[in-house]
This record gives structure tokens, C-alpha cells and sequence, in this order.
């Protein structure tokens, strides 16, 4: 398919990008607000077209060890699914971080806990990125705040992916996944063939030959001395990724005496109140952040240099601002804003928290 | 020192097939699972398919596998690794997949995963070894500890009321379209090493057929859980055992054998055992 322009909701763009950027396989399981990721895959079938396989799994804990198989083998294998299958999925993704695994998997939040709403939410932020399940692991976790975004990030995460061996994670929510708006499609990158898997992928299980020893996925070392070292190596390549794989925007920041700091649809939603803040003549930027992990701790320390106070708006009783305050080391007052359980804040009460509680 | 002229190329009788590694397995003497492992291997070996076989390891005894095979292996988690062989065999059609699995990682923690890889069909072997036993962490009760059988969980013996039925896993899967082939086997004599490797063999070539799963019981003594020599086991697996898992198959070429009779699937009363 060439580059097109055209209306989809943010879960089409996941499906629709998967298939353009060679993704060989897709297993996942319902669950509202992200079914769309499925659906749009089945009625597309690719399996006719590209060969990706689409399959439907029992459960979330299957699909993610079905990620967990297909991407052992070398192979660009995806999942998605919505909080509280995500919670169900950890598991699976220690597993896979412990593995190095790489893979793609997308978590269009609501509400929680438990089995919470329906509605979206941003409050799996801690779950995200201090690993979520047990041990020292990171996902890497890159966070669109448009449909666009949700289609150009599963290309970019496929390339962070590889690049690291290391799990992705796309970290959206309900309101992204489920609003239709404008988007570029891109040219097919075909799946890859048996020799760039084989290149790729020299560490897979894609079957023994003569010439190299036996392939072994595992994350179970029972020598604690050499887990330790295991250990060191993946946070050598933590911090690899902390030093050159941080992304975000800043909006508005040059002159700004206040920041918005936000992620996602919350992101979205201070465009406006910046816009709304300018417009009474007061200067406020936006730094909006797009990697969640690696977390632009310098970036956000040098901008307390320079800013009053900063805002933090997140759709959660604030998880985030917690990075934030230690990124500035508390020198300027920074506050929470935020509503949650499902509830989307208008952009002109974001703004009165910000003139309430930073501006004064 | 003499006799050691012997030991020439010419008078090899008998060697170690070349898809285990030289790696000296932790199990216990007196367990099945070197010789499972071992008929297995053999059976990778004489299909030469060694460059297509990929297999997957439980959580359990047999958690440390690959290291013994000398082909691809994936470890997976508790009880998954129906999954994420599923995932393996559909991304790569023209590659030999395996699980190999306990009695607690395929048929309590993995029983969803167990009975879905099953009735989608998938084009897997699956081994299974129960020896009615959590072996690694100690002994505790599995699915298919029998009535009234001792165990680290049920030191007074397992009580029904309280604890369930041993669960006959094989049976439930041969009621399903989605398999292909089931049998239970053991590894206890010369003899039954034979059938069970037939029965591998079978399993494997079955990949090729595309007609659904293959799945292979490996009745199987714990002599260090169960508390006795492995001479004393596999007496006991033999008084006891097999009473509730009989050997043979269940399931050939996608039809219930004839012996396999509506009461030989569903068992109404489990024979209850006189504890060692």
C-alpha cells in the first residue's frame, strides 16, 4: 500500500502500521477500548497479503507468551491490549525483558484499578516504567499523543526494538485509541526474508544448523554470580538507551515562565490551555514528553533552571510528577493536576490549576 | 587395565545420540526424565531433523532441558509453554515444534493454555511427564496426585473432599477434535522404553500430517518425592500408577481407539492408594 492520507481511530492506525512496517505476527486477546487493534487486523488479513500471521488468543497471558515464542525465533511479533489485561501480561514481560526479547506491545489505559472503567485513564504509568513486573527491568515505553503518532511509533519501535533486544511498549489510553483523526499511511516495509531473520535475529530459535551451537531463550540463570552480571549488562543497556533514545517536544518553552508537563492525551489537552494562556498574556510552555522511559531527566533539570514552576497533568492521582520532581530536584514549586477514573479534564480547568497553583 | 583393548570404534555397540549434549544431567538416579529426554533425542535424530526442532521447557525438574538438547530451546514460564510453542509453530510452519512438560506446569498453572493449544489444533508435539508430583520444589501435591497418596502438601494423604480429583489431563484432551494423536506411555523397562519411543516418533511425524496435536504422556516415577529406591518406585508406579493412568493409547489418527470406552474416558471413582 502506498502513502495515503486518511481518517482512522488511533487502534486502526496500531493495526495498519503493524502491517506496513512487516510485522510477522499479531496475537491478542479483547479487551475495550483497544479491540479495534484485532478487529482491523482480521478484516484486513495479512496473512494473504504480507503472510503476517493474526491470531486470537485464550487469554492475555497466552498472547503475551505467544509474543514471547514468535519473538524468540527472530521474528517481529506484537501484542495490545488495555490495563487490566496488561496487569495480566507481566508475567510475560519480565519474561521477555529477561530474555531480551524484542517485541512490540501497545496498552490503550482505562481506568482502574481493578477492573476500573472503560473510560480512558493514564494511570498505569508506574507500571510502565518501574518495570510492573517482579525484578530490575525496563520496558521501553513511548507514549503518542495522536493517531499519527500511534502509526509512526509501532515503525520507530520496531527499530528500538531490534536495536536493544528489548521489549517496547507503546503506552496510550482509551480517548487515542478510539478517536478518528487524519493520518499518513507509509509505503509497505516487507516482512523480512530467512536471511535478514537469520541476520537479525543471530541469537533466535529458528533452528540449530551445523554451523553454530544451539540457540537458548531463557531468562533463568541459577549461579547468582552470573545473574549479577546478566543484570549489569542489561542496565549498561538501560542507560545506553537513557543517554540517546530520549524524545520529547517542547511547545512554546523558549520564553516560558511556566511549563506544562504532560504525556498523551493529556498532552493534547494543554496544547489548548497553553493556547488559552497565551491568549490572557501569560507565557506557558508545554514540555510534552513522547519516551516515558528512558525519562528526559536532563532536559527537565535544565528547564528548572529557567522556568517559575511546572504543572504535571496527568489522568491519574499523579504518578509521573514523582520523575519529574526528582529530574528538577525540587527547586521550583511543581504541582499535580489531574482527574482519573476515567474522567478527561477540560483544558480550561487545566489552565485554572495551573494559575491557582503555580502562577498564584 | 586390560580390558580397556576393547574400547575401539569398531567394537561401538551402543553410543549417545549426538542431539544430546555432553552436559551431565542434574536428575535424580532413577528418574525418567534422562530417559525420555534421551528418546526423544534419538527420535530428532534418526528423522535428521535437528536443524528444523525447536523445543520449549517447563517450570519444573525439567527447567534446565536445553541444556541437554542439542537443538534450539526456548524455557518458558510456569505452565506456559503450550503458548509459546503455539507462536513458534505458526511463525515458523516448516519447523518441528515440542513442549515438554510436568504434571503441575502442563495441568494445573498451564491447564488453559494446555486445553487451547489443543482444541485450535495446533501442529506441535507435546510430552508430558506425570509422575503425580511437584518434584522440584519438594514433593508437594500436583493435579494428579492420587486419592490418598502422601505428599509434602498432603502429608496425611490426599482427601477428596478436601483436595479434588487426580486429574486424568490425557483423557480430557482425546475428547477434543483438535488432537490428533494421544497416548500414555513409561520409560520403566526396556520394554515400555521401546513403545514410548514409538509413540515420540509417531508424534513428530505427525507435524508433517498439519492435522492437529500430537501429545505424548510419559507416566513417570519420582523415587526422591515419593520417598522410595528407584527400585521400590517403580514397583509402586506400577501397583499404583497405572491403575489410574493406564498405558496405551487413547487417540490414533484423529479417532478414540476401540478399547477406549466411555468408561475407561471418564472414571468415575479413583482408586484410592494404600500409602506407602
Amino acid at each position: 500500500m502506498a502513502k495515503e492520507l486518511k481518517l482512522m481511530k488511533g487502534n486502526e492506525a496500531i493495526a495498519r502500521a503493524m502491517i506496513a512496517s512487516g510485522t510477522d505476527g499479531y496475537f491478542g486477546y479483547p479487551i475495550t477500548p483497544q479491540s479495534e487493534v484485532m478487529e482491523t487486523l482480521m478484516a484486513e488479513k495479512p496473512w494473504e497479503t504480507t503472510g503476517m500471521v493474526v491470531l486470537q488468543a485464550e487469554s492475555e497471558l497466552a498472547s503475551i507468551n505467544m509474543v514471547y515464542g514468535g519473538a524468540a525465533t527472530g521474528k517481529k511479533v506484537a501484542t495490545s491490549s488495555s490495563s487490566p489485561g496488561i496487569s495480566l501480561m507481566q508475567e510475560g514481560l519480565t519474561y521477555l525483558a529477561g530474555a531480551e526479547i524484542p517485541c512490540v506491545i501497545m496498552n490503550a489505559m482505562r481506568g482502574g484499578p481493578g477492573l476500573g472503567t472503560i473510560q480512558p485513564a493514564q494511570s498505569d504509568y508506574f507500571q510502565s516504567v518501574k518495570g510492573g513486573g517482579h525484578g530490575d527491568y525496563q520496558l521501553y515505553t513511548i507514549a503518542p499523543s495522536s493517531v499519527q503518532e500511534m502509526y509512526d511509533f509501532v515503525f520507530d519501535a520496531w527499530d528500538i526494538a531490534f536495536k536493544y533486544r528489548n521489549p517496547v511498549l507503546i503506552l496510550t489510553d482509551g480517548a487515542i485509541g478510539q478517536c478518528m483523526e487524519k493520518c499518513y499511511t507509509r509505503d509497505y516495509i516487507p516482512r523480512w526474508t530467512e536471511e535478514e531473520r537469520r541476520k537479525n535475529a543471530p541469537w533466535g530459535t529458528w533452528g540449530k544448523p551445523a554451523t553454530r551451537s544451539h540457540n537458548i531463550i531463557t531468562s533463568l540463570e541459577l549461579e547468582s554470580s552470573r545473574q549479577e552480571v546478566f543484570n549489569q549488562k542489561l542496565q549498561a543497556k538501560y542507560r545506553e538507551m537513557e543517554e540517546k533514545e530520549v524524545r520529547f517536544e517542547a511547545l512554546n518553552c523558549e520564553d516560558a515562565d511556566y511549563i506544562f508537563v504532560a504525556y498523551g492525551t493529556s498532552a493534547r489537552i494543554c496544547m489548548k490551555s497553553m493556547e488559552l494562556a497565551r491568549a490572557k498574556g501569560l507565557k506557558v510552555g508545554l514540555l510534552r514528553l513522547i519516551t516515558l522511559y528512558p525519562f528526559p531527566k536532563k532536559q527537565i533539570a535544565e528547564f528548572a533552571k529557567k522556568v517559575k514552576g511546572m504543572l504535571c497533568v496527568e489522568m491519574s492521582a499523579g504518578q509521573m510528577i514523582e520523575d519529574v520532581k526528582l529530574a528538577a530536584n525540587c527547586s521550583i514549586p511543581i504541582e499535580h493536576y489531574g482527574r482519573f477514573g476515567g474522567i478527561i479534564p477540560s483544558p480550561e480547568e487545566v489552565l485554572e490549576a495551573m494559575e491557582k497553583e503555580i502562577i498564584k | 587395565m586390560a580390558n580397556l583393548d576393547i574400547v575401539k570404534p569398531e567394537n561401538l555397540v551402543y553410543t549417545k545420540t549426538k542431539v544430546l549434549t555432553d552436559n551431565v544431567m542434574h536428575y535424580c538416579p532413577g528418574c525418567g526424565h534422562g530417559t525420555a529426554h534421551r528418546i526423544i533425542a534419538e527420535v530428532i535424530d534418526e528423522m535428521g531433523i535437528q536443524d528444523k526442532t525447536i523445543g520449549v521447557s517447563p517450570v519444573g525438574c525439567s527447567v534446565l532441558a536445553y541444556n541437554y538438547f542439542d537443538v534450539d530451546f526456548q524455557e518458558a514460564a510456569h505452565g506456559r509453554a503450550p503458548a509459546v510453542a503455539t507462536a513458534i509453530k505458526r511463525l515458523n510452519p516448516d519447523c518441528f515444534v515440542f513442549t515438554y512438560q510436568g504434571d503441575g506446569d502442563l495441568a494445573a498453572i498451564g491447564t488453559a493454555e494446555t486445553i487451547h493449544a489443543a482444541n485450535r489444533g495446533e501442529n506441535i508435539t507435546m510430552v508430558f511427564i506425570n509422575n503425580g508430583i511437584y518434584g522440584m520444589t519438594g514433593g508437594q501435591m500436583a493435579p494428579t496426585t492420587l486419592v490418598g497418596m502422601k505428599s509434602a502438601t498432603t502429608p496425611y494423604g490426599r482427601r477428596v473432599d478436601l483436595n479434588g480429583y487426580p486429574l486424568r489431563i490425557t483423557e480430557l484432551l482425546a475428547t477434543l477434535p483438535g488432537t490428533y494423536y494421544v497416548t500414555r506411555q513409561s520409560v520403566h523397562t526396556p520394554g515400555n522404553v521401546r513403545k514410548a519411543k514409538a509413540a515420540i516418533r509417531k508424534a513428530f511425524e505427525n507435524q508433517k500430517l498439519g492435522k492437529g496435536l500430537s501429545f505424548v504422556e510419559i507416566c513417570s516415577s519420582c523415587n526422591s518425592g515419593w520417598k522410595m529406591t528407584p527400585v521400590q518406585a517403580n514397583k509402586w508406579m506400577e501397583e499404583n500408577m497405572f491403575p489410574n493412568y493406564p498405558l496405551g493409547d487413547i487417540k490414533v489418527d484423529g479417532k478414540l481407539c476401540d478399547n477406549i470406552t466411555a468408561d475407561r474416558l471418564v472414571l468415575d471413582h479413583p482408586l484410592t492408594v494404600v500409602n506407602k
